[in-house]
């Protein structure tokens, strides 16, 4: 079954059985290994990518459901100020949840350009770090929101 | 001249005997304090490509042709098969191949443990090798599992001999205590959850196998796979550039392995075998749980007279005894002291090291049991261990190689003081508290680690060695390290790791050993090549070698005058200079450890048993630092896992059927974002005067040794509670506020240890 996608701007199309998650066409069809899968089932937020602006899961997002929303990935994030940031701040240990983190941040930053302590961690609650970068990435996001560092 | 001498190694608390071959000329160590590079903090160098989503991890590589496997796993904790057959599932579409019990040693057709390896298919896709599964014909026999411990106690059944312990005369060192506390203490399994699951490609080029494989320990897997396959063992070459985590579960090769690599022989094609978050969670290794009975004496001064514990390690099927009974032999100075381990083996998966193993279990005990006493001497719980610091190793009277515990509990002091006006936050239901717990762990490295350092025409340096970054930032450690040495930026600095054929032997990375194994081992090949440029140089200029210096790019003269790096590098064009350096011995007769204090900060509410870690407070003595913010990074990950091993991660078994009911990530409840404290961190940051030429330690596991006595010591602090089973759930904050309640009315059960 075909399908149409836009990813970071790029127009794709390309068949696609039906059951087959948004994050398998990322990483095996179109090579965009950026988006990382840890549990593969929507519980840890590696494979955040946006949906319109809006953090979604793509290992519980089927392909076919995506329509004409557009798709960012870290790939589509590469420039971002977070980016910078994320490293100045040190808050890639493994690096693995990293770009889930970044993609989520973003999205959080779009719609709110100064957020609270509170509010980072309530949306980024949902993407997990084993490694515990946390507190690295709460600045990280403070310093590109430009506040200085939360409370 | 090679100088051939005999040395001692140690890997997590576990001690063997190695030969190394040493230099004659070993380099002084830098003066104290933050030099060039040295000791700043650094950004790390491979930073952007994993922020960017372009550093390649073992998931992200397809090889072309690349089939997947997939593992049929024992669904029994104990069983046997009657009969099984694998024709149906190797003639369904897409299947390319099908292994069985007796093809191979990782198969078994009488698991142990839910989730032991019984066959694999490899298929063009995952999906069509996980779907394949399904079509195995088997037929078990289920048999009855050995879950529970008294049960496997009165059975005897230990995967070792039981480990006894004895210094002194531990009945006359009662006698001598006018006090004495006893008590016992749980902890529970907990699972590593690497974000990366475990998994491998292998891909055979004629007579070579190519593994590229998520692991902390390259070298460890090449000599399994060359084992397992009858090959020399360099014709099998491991790669991994980036690592999605470890924690201590992937330092050997694993099932996993040894499938890929025969599907991958028997099918001509490279395969991927990955495993799943669920099979992560039930096979990939765990932190076991222990059950201490803990016995201290001490006299009205505090003076430990006694130390006596029995620790029951329920290991699983499989693994090791890690050093549980560590820190009660070495913490603290006492004459007398007893201990036993016993490593029960039972039907369940089997464990694997887990950060600083052992010591985290053990020191929870210790540091709770502790704090009991303190309070029953009534006496200040910072003081009680100030006054039974070990000045030597108790278990020999070695003499510690650098030792700044001292400094730690000076440092943590103002930190501790927090208590009072802690204590006034006190709000309703909300009590408020303070405890402490002391760090001991390991983390010296050792030999055999070799490094070579290669410089360019172009004045840019290239390390090469065969070590992993797990994500601790060793690769920008190396960086700083090799810069600091050439007098280059570290930009100038390249760290090419991960890869068997393409450096030389390297460390495991675990028991905190990367950083004080490598760093030494780069730091000589850098010296080497740094030597070989000033003998260049005083050649080139006709100037005494011994006035020339490496600094910022040039060479410097000290009768004035300087020469940038590339006017003596460029005479070569495209020539290379070459350096290879060795890590030399430890000490000898010396014990080598790292130490460290932290204060943690709760709130509980006393009606509903909510804990509430609000602040820790970190400090920790691992010799010269390497790099500030990396050092940084590692206190604040080990303390946020810690706070998760504290209160809310748990392996749940099934006690019936054995099977692990925690396997997902929305059972297995890992800490956020949100569950993060205040942490305030420090390193007291002087090197080990007799350790290498570098004076550092590691780092990776003493961060999270001491936490959880910390929060349990606190929680008693803010209510009189004795939290003494990991985690501390509500229903464990609740029970254990029941139990101080009854206490409180029934004052002559003060001290009584439990039934």
């Amino acid at each position: 079954m075909v399908v149409e996608l836009t990813i970071n701007g790029n127009a794709y199309e390309l068949e696609a059985p039906v059951g087959r998650t948004l994050a398998e066409v990322l990483r095996l069809d179109l090579g965009l290994t950026g988006t990382k899968i840890a549990c593969g089932e929507g519980h840890c937020g590696a494979c955040t990518v946006q949906l319109d602006g809006v953090p979604v899961l793509s290992c519980i997002t089927l392909v076919h459901t995506v329509g004409d929303r557009e798709v960012t990935t870290i790939e589509g994030l590469r420039e971002h100020p977070l980016v910078e940031a994320f490293v100045e701040a040190d808050a890639t240990q493994c690096g693995f949840c990293t770009p889930g983190q970044i993609v989520t941040a973003s999205a959080l930053l779009a719609a709110n350009a100064s957020p609270s302590d509170d509010e980072i961690r309530h949306a980024m609650a949902g993407n997990l770090c084993r490694c515990g970068t946390y507190p690295k990435i709460e600045r990280a996001i403070h310093t590109v929101a430009g506040d200085g560092g939360g409370s | 001249m090679a100088r051939l001498i005999k040395t001692e190694k140690e890997v997590e608390g576990r001690y063997s005997e190695q030969w190394v071959v040493v230099e004659e000329d070993a380099l002084e160590q830098w003066p104290e304090g933050p030099l060039r590079t040295v000791g700043r903090p650094a950004t790390r160098v491979d930073g952007l490509a994993r922020a960017r989503g372009e550093a390649r991890y073992t998931q992200d590589i397809q090889l072309p042709g690349m089939l997947h496997a997939a593992v049929l796993r024992s669904p029994h904790a104990r069983a046997r098969v009657k009969q099984i057959d694998l024709t149906t599932a190797s003639e369904l579409a897409g299947v390319r191949g099908a292994v069985g019990p007796g093809e191979l040693d990782v198969l078994t057709d009488e698991p142990n443990y839910e989730g032991e390896a019984v066959a694999a298919v490899v298929a063009d896709t995952a999906d069509h090798a996980r779907a394949a599964l399904e079509e195995i014909s088997i037929e078990w026999e289920v048999l009855e599992p050995l879950l529970d411990v008294d049960q496997a106690l009165a059975r005897e059944s230990f995967l070792s001999d039981p480990k006894l312990y004895e210094r002194g005369d531990i009945e006359r060192g009662f006698a001598e205590a006018d006090v004495v506390v006893e008590a016992e203490y749980r902890t529970q399994s907990v699972l590593h959850n690497a974000l990366e699951t475990h998994q491998t490609i292998c891909e055979w080029e004629g007579e070579t196998v190519n593994v590229y494989t998520s692991t902390q320990w390259l070298w460890g897997v090449r000599d399994e796979v060359a084992a397992a396959f009858d090959l020399p063992k360099d014709k099998v070459r491991v790669i991994c550039r980036f690592m999605g985590g470890g924690f201590g579960a992937k330092g050997s090769a694993g099932d996993y392995t040894m499938i890929a690599a025969e599907l991958a022989r028997r099918t001509g094609r490279p395969v991927h075998c990955r495993l799943d978050r669920r099979e992560e969670n039930v096979n990939s290794g765990n932190r076991n749980p222990t059950i201490q009975k803990l016995r201290l004496g001490a006299r009205s001064d505090g003076i430990l007279t006694a130390l006596s514990a029995d620790y029951v390690c329920l290991l699983g099927w499989d693994g090791w005894l890690p050093p549980t009974a560590g820190p009660v032999q070495m913490l603290y100075a006492c004459d007398n002291v007893r201990t036993v381990e016993y490593g029960v083996r039972l039907n369940s998966p089997p464990m694997d090291a887990f950060r600083a193993p052992g010591f985290v279990e053990g020191t929870f005990g210790l540091e709770c049991a502790l704090d009991e006493l303190a309070a029953k001497l009534d006496l200040d719980p910072l003081e009680l261990r100030r006054r039974n610091h070990a000045d030597h190793d108790p278990l020999d009277e070695r003499p510690f190689s650098g030792k700044q515990l001292m400094e730690c509990y000076r440092r943590a002091e103002p930190h501790w003081e927090r208590r009072h006006e802690v204590h006034a936050r006190a709000d309703g239901p909300w009590k408020h508290g303070v405890g402490i717990a002391t760090q001991l762990w390991y983390g010296g490295g050792g030999p055999p680690s070799y490094a070579w350092v290669r410089l360019a025409g172009d004045g840019t340096a290239t390390v090469l060695t065969a070590m992993q970054d797990i994500g601790t930032g060793t690769r920008t450690a190396m960086a700083q390290i090799a810069a600091e040495e050439l007098g280059l930026p570290v930009e100038r600095v390249t760290v090419e790791l991960g890869d068997t054929a393409h450096g030389p032997y390297a460390v495991v990375s675990g028991g905190s050993s990367t950083t004080p194994s490598m760093g030494p081992a780069v730091r000589a090949a850098a010296g080497d090549v740094a030597r070989q440029i000033r003998e260049i140089a005083a050649q080139r200029f006709d100037v005494e070698e011994r006035v020339l210096s490496l600094a910022e790019g040039k060479v410097i003269n000290a009768d004035g005058g300087s020469w940038l790096l590339e006017e003596i590098t460029g005479l070569l064009e495209d020539g290379q200079i070459l350096g290879k350096g060795a890590r030399g011995p430890n000490p000898a007769g010396m014990r080598v450890m790292t130490y460290g204090i932290q204060v943690a900060e709760v709130a509980v509410d006393v009606e509903t048993g909510e804990v509430v870690v609000e602040r820790i407070y970190a400090v920790h003595d691992i010799g010269r630092v390497i790099n500030p913010l990396g050092a940084e990074s590692q206190i604040e990950g080990g303390i946020i896992q810690a706070i998760g091993h504290s209160l809310s991660e748990q392996r749940l078994l099934d006690p019936r059927s054995g099977k692990v009911l925690t396997r997902t990530l929305d059972a297995y409840k890992l800490p956020t974002i949100a569950d993060v404290p205040e942490i305030v961190s420090e390193l007291v940051d002087v090197p080990d005067a007799h350790l290498t030429n570098l004076g550092s330690k590691g780092l990776g596991e003493p961060p999270i040794v001491p936490t959880a006595a910390a929060i349990a010591n606190a929680i008693r602090d803010a209510t009189g509670a004795d939290v003494r089973s990991l985690p501390i759930t509500r229903e464990e904050m609740l029970g254990a506020l029941h139990e101080a309640d009854e206490r409180r009315r029934v004052p002559e059960r003060v001290g009584a240890a439990p039934a």
